[in-house]
């Protein structure tokens, strides 16, 4: 077996155990970390798919930014208590699962066998391409996202500053 | 293949030794430093065999000796596996920043180029900021798992420093990376090789004749950045006046104040290899890395028409020794101070990263993109 493969096995393996922290552990920085270890995985996925740049942007922004702030919110509201278990959201969960599971198996049984893979060109995934597509190709999706994010900020400061 | 690991590995090696026993050095360099600066004796307790008069090397022995044969102490109500993994994670981002670091251009042994750089990857700064995010789980973990109210609150406020200040460190290099075209440190190095007459179009003969002289350094080219990104390296340092997490006459010690022996040891080596690594950046960004002003690969080639040629080994040492030459001045450029300056109030800290810092970095973002359409 190649060795990219065996790191790709290696790698997912340990993302499903670190997502499955995410959703078992008791306590809730725990869940957190693991949270913060599962997005480093994905970032390492990245990187074996030529994406190097997306992987950095993966570690600074998600495991980076995004989790410290979530552990901010729960180390000031510090939850010492589990939640006790909800058999409502068992329900929801379920059949989110079935969802997932349903399309994964019509996916993978429609008989196509996958193409045979072409290398990459040195460009791919480089920080001058992504550009390039950002501004050209993808310049209306990207932004409106930026918009969305103007919003959000904005939304941020006038809840903030609300008087009392 | 056997050549090239072994090859990568001691570039590893070496840049890991240069960095921790630089860091060694400076915590001694500190005291020494700061009894200087407040006029009185500092560090001349330890001696081996009398030898008070070798400081140096006698701390150097005596601190992690102390350090590791004092006992490991976990708050009780603590979370154990945590409280260790958080120092870990401190030193860990703490040195492989450095990976991606130049140290020297090529060094051409045979028919064999190698690169004076341990991880050549095309994104080395995003790489870098990637890093140092990661770095703010050492101090919120270690905070959290000590289960204690001063460390909680040293925790918090480190996370919202680091991250605000990451902003502001991010936007202040965009210039650069516009200037040179690259996000990969070791071309930015090299970009710095240039003068600045070779940037500057044939009508601006006044300027050219006036500042064309000087090597094409961030510093010339980027003045605003230079100050905007030490700043904020040095607060992302979290040492005075940014010492806020640590804060001893509020918090303590804030969020290592339940860490003791080993562990502690950590977390001191990664602050100061911190100090090493921001002083490289700084070097590697602003004061053209490992470049010598004129010299060239093949010697030295003077803007009045003059050449000096050296040996290959001869160009390769000077510009090593150059790069550490400044990483060494902006080591100690930043304990001095340290020493100088008091502690920023909470809200002072984050005023400057956000309404002062940040507007200016996006400032010298639209002026330098101005600039450069100008120029062209």
């Amino acid at each position: 077996m190649d060795a990219s493969v065996i790191l790709f096995y290696a790698v997912s393996a340990l993302l499903v155990l670190t997502s499955l922290m995410v959703v078992f552990l008791r306590n809730v920085v725990h869940c957190a970390l693991a949270l913060v270890a599962a997005l480093f995985l994905i970032a390492i996925l990245f990187l074996m798919l030529q994406a190097p740049m997306l992987g950095a942007l993966q570690v600074l922004v998600y495991a980076g930014a995004i989790m410290v702030l979530f552990l901010f919110v729960i180390m000031f509201l510090n939850p010492t208590n589990p939640e006790p278990r909800r058999t409502l959201w068992w329900g929801f969960g379920l059949l989110a699962a079935l969802l997932l599971a349903g399309s994964l198996a019509a996916l993978l049984s429609n008989g196509e066998t996958l193409a045979d893979s072409v290398p990459a060109n040195e460009a791919f995934g480089s920080p001058e391409m992504l550009g390039k597509s950002l501004f050209t190709d993808f310049v209306l999706p990207f932004e409106i996202a930026s918009v969305l994010l103007l919003v959000a900020i904005v939304g941020a400061v006038v809840l903030a500053k609300r008087e009392p | 293949m056997i050549l090239d690991i072994s090859i990568v590995a001691a570039k590893a090696f070496l840049v890991l030794f240069m960095v921790l026993n630089l860091a060694g050095i400076l915590g001694w360099i500190e005291r020494k430093g700061s009894a200087l600066i407040q006029d009185r004796i500092g560090a001349n307790r330890a001696s081996i065999f009398g030898l008070a008069g070798m400081g140096l090397v006698n701390t150097l022995i005596a601190d992690p000796l102390k350090f590791l044969t004092k006992e490991d102490f976990v708050p009780p109500q603590g979370d154990r596996f945590l409280h260790t993994l958080a120092p870990c994670m401190a030193l860990f981002t703490a040195l492989v920043t450095f990976a991606v670091i130049p140290f020297g251009d090529v060094l051409v042994v045979g028919d064999r180029v190698i690169n004076l750089q341990v991880a050549n990857i095309n994104i080395g700064i995003l790489y870098i900021f990637a890093i140092a995010s990661l770095g703010v789980y050492g101090i919120v973990i270690g905070a959290w798992a000590s289960n204690n109210k001063f460390s909680l609150l040293g925790g918090v406020r480190g996370s919202a420093q680091m991250i605000s200040y990451e902003v502001a460190m991010g936007l202040s290099v965009i210039g650069i990376l516009m200037i040179f075209g690259t996000l990969e440190l070791q071309e930015i190095a090299r970009g710095q090789g240039t003068l600045i007459r070779d940037l500057l179009p044939e009508s601006a003969s006044f300027l050219k004749s006036a500042i064309g002289w000087l090597p094409a350094w961030g510093i010339f080219l980027q003045p605003v950045a230079f100050l905007l990104f030490f700043t904020a390296a040095i607060a992302e340092t979290k040492r005075i006046p940014f010492d806020l997490p640590e804060g001893e006459s509020e918090l303590v010690a804030g969020y290592h104040v339940e860490y003791s022996g080993g562990k502690f040891l950590m977390f001191f080596a990664g602050e100061f290899a911190e100090i090493v690594t921001a002083a490289g950046l700084v070097t590697t960004l602003f004061f053209g890395g490992w470049q010598v002003p004129y010299l060239m690969r093949d010697g030295f080639h003077f803007p009045w028409g003059e050449t000096v040629l050296l040996p290959h080994l001869g160009v390769v040492l000077l510009q090593v020794g150059a790069f550490i030459v400044k990483v060494v001045f902006f080591c100690w450029l930043q304990i001095l101070l340290r020493w100088s300056v008091p502690r920023f109030r909470y809200d002072q800290v984050m005023r400057l990263g956000w309404k002062m810092l940040l507007p200016l970095a996006l400032l010298n973002v639209v002026v330098t993109a101005i600039v450069i359409i100008a120029v062209q």
